[in-house]
């Protein structure tokens, strides 16, 4: 593959540019275009989620001018648009007209399946087989009955934040690998009077994330893939999920009027408490390593407190107990893109870009070859549980569609406000499966 | 009009068509002044018409299209379900605490607002040191974009925030509440932050319609041996009935729209068990977020008829006076 020939320069770019000022790199020069591609000009439209000022955007707009750079016949036009924006509003407007962005974010499930029976995306699956071996198993969440839609760029399982300090003040000797001990454990936190779970309730999802657990704990494997694909929610399994949220909400984890505390991005929310040492343990995705940092008034402390380790075991579930949830961030073409489309999806999931990315510390890379940028203990020991899980199950929101997704998260957030039953949100769901 | 419709002077001059009996040159000089009439309507009026029609009529249609689809906005509409996704709506518990929400909000803002607005806009009419400041400091919430307001108020009334030590200093602690987390108290917060950040237009609106009575009348009233209370309950708030019914007009239909300060100040779990959702929100809930396009569509449709209906009463009963010839048709 020309990557492979090109990875040499590219390295040698990105240590070049790393050193010069960004618009210094105009007298780069790269060897003439192999093949038909980068014959005529083109330009390439780009909408990707990281619109707050920082490293995240920053990177990609360092990887396109890079790009841009070894191929001068591709121009690169990015916008970067907030997730939710982008994902509930732009983007679908956007792919309804003939003249969609070229390259787009995608986040796999049930929303791609929809987008690939409407015709919107170029099937990579012949021009991706390296790509897709070296990612490995995450890149079926961007698969469609077998074919190749998109590939990630960031991925990760979800597990619990914690702060170490707080735990050692405790007397909670090892992270809590059942759910008992992580009862133990919150008895312990409350007794040194910190908040033993933040809860960003507000948000819905963060909330819905804690349902998701109990699922992926009670549900078989199979039962789960088979709910994704055809949203058949019968197995009991899914009111037993329920049942156990409800009696663990019962024990009094969370911090009081949780129902209006917002996830992150803010110093009320749930993350503001854990990063400020007011809580000691949160639910949450490999990116808020980064988040938190926003949030914290002292990040220098925060690194040294920070911890993680996976969601606990339940002890008898039907569950696997080495499956975890999680969930990450890739991109897909339109279409209709030119095939330079692909060309440069290729080279952002390339291990040297990967790595790149990593060192931005705002997420996980997906493709192997990229670990050495990753340099937080956390993020880390995220790593490590990430390739030792048996089985990555997609969010559950995400994997069930937004339909689906909205009234099961809005369900389940009226357990945790003390109006909801278990069985309802298996009703709301199936009721939504039908709208 | 007519007096200087310059259109008249022409006609019958020398360039008038020869031959023909009098009344047919009369009637096609007539007719030559309403077809030139029309021109200048035309003309006039056809870049608001086209610019209406195009942003407010056209989509209004595809919104009744849409409604009528079962469609998640991939691919194009193809499920028709007729009235399905209206019957839907009522049946929804959520729907039907923002339409109570709703309610709560037009009838909130008219009886706390009107009260406030006429009290305060009385007193800065008249006399005194430091009256410009004090109008421009009540019109600041006005002036301040929704967004700011919600997230001032969000980070004020957050649980132990700003609000909550205040009310403890002034040792009121027992008031405290979860201003935006208690299910039943939310909706009386969003309506504070509303009242708050829109008297301040009412009070304005009042002021210019104060400043509308002549000084002639107050001056004659003071002669009569009035006091200032008798003045403004006799002579002010009569003559300040048409602006009333005009802020009571506008003040309805934007509680019936409610959303930016709704959408920012509360959060997502609380306006989707319905403790502060209005309309407006649950149509953006769940037409993007739930990406219910059709539903969304539909709930957008309720909400149109619902405050077109309000406006066409008010409008029937209430500003019928104020309006007569300009909405109601000519009257002789």
């Amino acid at each position: 593959m020309a990557m492979r020939h090109r990875a040499g320069a590219t390295l040698a770019l990105l240590m070049t540019t790393a050193l010069l000022v960004a618009g210094c790199n105009g007298g780069d020069d790269e060897a003439p275009a192999e093949n038909e591609l980068y014959k005529n000009p083109v330009t390439l439209t780009w909408w990707h989620n990281a619109s707050q000022d920082g490293p995240g955007k920053t990177y990609w707009e360092k990887v396109a001018k890079d790009f841009s750079a070894q191929h001068p016949t591709v121009t690169i036009q990015i916008e970067a648009i907030e997730t939710n924006q982008l994902q509930r509003t732009r983007l679908p407007a956007a792919l309804l007209t003939s003249d969609p962005p070229d390259i787009f974010q995608a986040w796999g499930g049930g929303e791609m399946r929809e987008q690939v029976e409407a015709d919107y995306l170029k099937d990579l699956t012949e021009q991706v087989k390296d790509e897709v071996a070296n990612i490995g198993s995450a890149t079926e969440i961007w698969q469609v009955d077998g074919k190749q839609y998109g590939l990630p760029y960031r991925m990760g399982i979800e597990g619990i934040w914690y702060n170490k300090d707080m735990f050692a003040k405790a007397g909670i000797a090892a992270p809590p690998t059942t759910f008992d001990e992580l009862n133990q454990a919150v008895t312990k936190l409350k007794a040194i009077n910190v908040i033993p779970i933040a809860l960003g309730a507000g948000d819905k999802w963060p909330a819905a994330h804690w349902w998701y657990n109990f699922a992926l704990r009670a549900c078989s494997v199979d039962t789960l893939k088979k709910a994704s694909v055809d949203l058949v929610f019968d197995d009991p399994c899914f009111v037993k999920a329920g049942q156990d949220l409800k009696s663990f909400i019962g024990t009094n984890p969370f911090q009081p009027n949780f129902i209006a505390t917002p996830g992150q991005n803010d110093p009320t929310s749930a993350n503001g408490l854990l990063a400020n040492g007011k809580a000691a343990m949160e639910l949450m995705g490999d990116w808020n390593r980064g988040t938190l940092e926003t949030v914290s008034a002292n990040p220098e402390a925060l690194k040294k407190f920070l911890g993680w380790f996976p969601v606990p075991a339940i002890a008898g579930s039907a569950g696997d107990a080495k499956a975890a949830l999680g969930g990450g961030d890739g991109y897909s073409c339109a279409k209709n893109a030119p095939a330079e489309c692909v060309e440069f999806l290729k080279y952002i999931v390339s291990p040297e870009v990967q790595k790149g990315y990593a060192e931005t510390g705002t997420g996980l890379p997906a493709a192997k070859g990229a670990e050495a940028g990753v340099t937080d203990p956390a993020l880390k020991s995220i790593l490590e549980a990430t390739s030792g899980a048996t089985y990555v199950q997609l969010w559950l929101d995400t994997a069930f569609g937004s339909t689906v997704g909205n009234a099961m998260n809005d369900a389940v957030v009226a357990i945790f406000a003390g109006n909801g039953t278990p069985e309802k949100v298996v009703e709301a769901m199936k009721a939504a499966a039908k709208k | 009009m007519t007096s200087i419709n310059p259109t008249r002077i022409p006609v019958g001059g020398a360039d008038a068509p020869p031959a023909g009996p009098r009344p047919a040159r009369r009637s096609s000089a007539r007719a030559a002044e309403t077809r030139r009439k029309w021109y200048e309507i035309i003309g006039l009026t056809t870049p608001a018409i086209a610019v209406y029609v195009m942003f407010v009529l056209v989509p209004m249609g595809f919104a009744v299209y849409y409604s009528l689809f079962r469609w998640r906005g991939v691919g194009p509409p193809t499920d028709f379900v007729g009235y399905d996704n209206y019957v839907l709506a009522f049946q929804d518990p959520v729907f039907l605490d923002a339409l109570r929400n709703n309610a709560i909000i037009v009838v909130g803002s008219l009886v706390i607002q009107g009260p406030i607005a006429l009290a305060v806009a009385l007193l800065l009419n008249r006399r005194f040191r430091g009256r410009a400041a004090f109008r421009l400091l009540v019109f600041v919430p006005y002036v301040l974009a929704e967004v700011t307001v919600g997230i001032m108020w969000k980070l004020l009334l957050t649980g132990d925030g700003t609000v909550d030590a205040l009310l403890r200093q002034l040792g009121l602690g027992s008031f405290v509440q979860a201003w935006l987390a208690d299910l039943d108290v939310v909706i009386w917060t969003m309506l504070f932050v509303l009242t708050w950040k829109y008297v301040g237009f009412a009070i304005i609106l009042l002021l210019a319609g104060l400043s509308n009575v002549p000084p002639e009348l107050t001056e004659a009233a003071a002669i009569d041996g009035a006091s200032w209370w008798q003045t403004q309950r006799h002579v002010m708030l009569p003559l300040l009935g048409p602006t009333i019914r005009i802020w009571m007009f506008l003040s309805m239909i934007g509680s019936l729209q409610a959303f930016e300060v709704i959408w920012v100040t509360s959060v997502p779990a609380v306006r989707s068990l319905g403790a502060s959702a209005t309309m407006a929100t649950y149509m953006v809930d769940n037409g993007f977020f739930a990406r219910l396009w059709g539903y969304g569509n539909a709930v957008a449709v309720i909400l149109f008829v619902i405050s077109f209906i309000a406006a066409l009463l008010f409008q029937r009963f209430l500003l019928r006076r104020d309006i007569d010839g300009a909405v109601t048709g000519r009257r002789n």
